[in-house]
């Protein structure tokens, strides 16, 4: 079963034979746009890859979400553009001057410079929601996604992009992706796995539902 | 619509602890940016709705409007905040560090001459001014303070680099997983910042700290400086002088393209360490004429 795209996301050729993911929205990173529509290019964004690989992602448009890890705001930006209140939380002080430019025209996106380690210093902030979507590049990255289970709604999706790489440079890609998927049966049921190859090697999309 | 104070907000505070709006008047933003940036909840919360309950604003679509405002703002300033003084820090630690080592071998030099005239066992350096420092038993109050100086600049350049070891992997984190937390600091005080140093090409990151030796090359009285400052990393040090021109050129690519990194991604990327690693390897087991 191949789930649709959200609403606010769509197909477009952009004058190519090809067709890529477009939302609706500014351009952020100098992607090539259609009238309001931007081209979203899964190789550059995980959740852009789960949507291409059909992933089982039970988002449609203007869900509530808290975004993990938005770096310099490329997928992020996407989704404030079919989403509802997306919060985005960056640990690291340089890409987020980025995103700060990606939410300038996006009165929906909130940036906040915290450490998604410690979801303690933006629960004042952050609202209960219907979605998480997480890719950090970091240790631990099982660990992020159990202690944020607070802000996910009973019936809401984790959409996590496993960097099999980050964990363990030498160690097995499959020994990284069992153990990532044990840590976070602590606080979800896994619905499902798949490998976001040929966009991003070495990355797995994992979706979730809280246990 | 009442605007309450957070003294007296009735009934919002339960064991989720409090919004970042309550206490805050909608009109001080330098309030919301300082609530936003050190408040703390252990659990997240209806939070537009209690807002508006509250009295902070007068609808949701209002809350969210105050929200985007406060959250650009408290990033935008905490941004700033992070990214100079990080940096700038970097850049002065690493320049006190070579200060005091350079001082501490000068005045070493200083005090192994002094004491070379006096005493039997005179030696030289850094590790000669220490024990001299210990030694209860020299009569020359002068010379054993001076020792004792050269000792606590030695000591200095220890705790900088400490202190370097530390706050290099937050600046650069894949800077310094390449080239070391101090050969790290010193190109980003070379290029002037990490900005600076992620917009040179690898080629001049080659070079960075062997200006002198380009500028005699330029002139067309020298050949071409193969490698500055990263000739102290392993991979180009320990490579093989006919090769070394080699070494520097990959491990620059390799820094510049982490610099880059750093500066417009700052996630980590263990694979460049590998790819790093694998190419030394190729050229260092290069035959030797």
């Amino acid at each position: 079963m191949t789930p649709d795209l959200p609403d606010g996301v769509e197909r477009r050729a952009f004058g190519g034979d090809d067709e890529w993911l477009a939302t609706r929205g500014d351009p952020v990173y100098g992607e090539p746009t259609d009238g309001e529509w931007r081209r979203w290019d899964a190789r550059r964004s995980k959740l852009g890859a789960m949507f291409e690989r059909g992933a089982d992602h039970g988002l449609e448009g203007g869900e509530t979400v808290l975004y993990l890890g938005a770096a310099a705001g490329t997928t992020v930006s996407h989704v404030a553009d079919f989403a509802g209140p997306t919060y985005a939380v960056e640990f690291a002080a340089r890409p987020t001057r980025d995103l700060l430019d990606a939410a300038e025209p996006r009165p929906n996106l909130f940036p906040l410079l915290k450490d998604a380690r410690a979801p303690e210093t933006y629960a004042h902030v952050v609202e209960p929601v219907d979605a998480i979507v997480q890719d950090v590049a970091t240790r631990g990255q099982a660990d992020v996604a159990v202690t944020n289970r607070r802000f996910l709604r009973e019936d809401g999706r984790l959409l996590l992009a496993v960097k099999t790489r980050s964990e363990d440079v030498v160690a097995d890609p499959d020994a990284v992706l069992e153990s990532v998927l044990e840590t976070l049966s602590e606080g979800y049921e896994v619905l499902e796995t798949r490998s976001l190859e040929p966009f991003h090697e070495d990355h797995f999309g994992v979706v979730g539902t809280p246990r | 619509m009442t605007n309450n104070g957070g003294a007296e907000s009735p009934g919002m505070t339960d064991d989720t602890g409090r919004g970042w709006f309550e206490g805050v008047d909608p009109t001080d933003l330098e309030g919301a940016r300082e609530a936003i940036e050190r408040g703390t909840a252990e659990e997240p919360a209806e939070w537009p709705a209690r807002a508006v309950e509250a009295g902070f604003a007068d609808d949701e679509a209002d809350y969210y409007d105050l929200l985007g405002e406060a959250t650009t703002s408290a990033t935008r300033a905490a941004v700033r905040e992070a990214e100079t003084a990080a940096d700038r820090d970097l850049v002065s630690s690493v320049r006190a560090m070579d200060d005091c080592e350079r001082v501490a071998n000068e005045l070493a030099e200083r005090v192994a001459e002094w004491a070379g005239r006096k005493r039997e066992d005179a030696g030289s350096g850094v590790a000669y001014a220490r024990t001299l420092a210990d030694d209860e038993e020299v009569e020359d109050r002068r010379l054993a303070s001076l020792a004792e100086r050269v000792v606590a600049l030695d000591d200095e350049a220890a705790a900088l680099r400490s202190h370097i070891e530390r706050t290099a992997p937050e600046v650069a984190p894949n800077l310094t997983a390449l080239g070391g937390a101090v050969l790290a600091a010193r190109l980003i005080a070379l290029a002037g910042g990490l900005k600076q140093l992620a917009r040179k090409p690898a080629g001049t990151v080659q070079v960075l700290g062997a200006e002198e030796a380009l500028f005699a090359h330029l002139r067309g009285r020298a050949p071409s400086p193969k490698h500055g400052i990263i000739f102290t990393h392993e991979a180009v040090s320990g490579t093989h002088p006919e090769h070394r021109g080699s070494a520097a050129r990959a491990l620059a690519g390799k820094l510049s393209i982490a610099a880059r990194i750093d500066h417009y991604a700052g996630d980590r990327r263990p694979e460049l360490e590998t790819e790093l690693h694998d190419r030394i390897e190729r050229i260092q087991a290069r035959d030797v004429e």
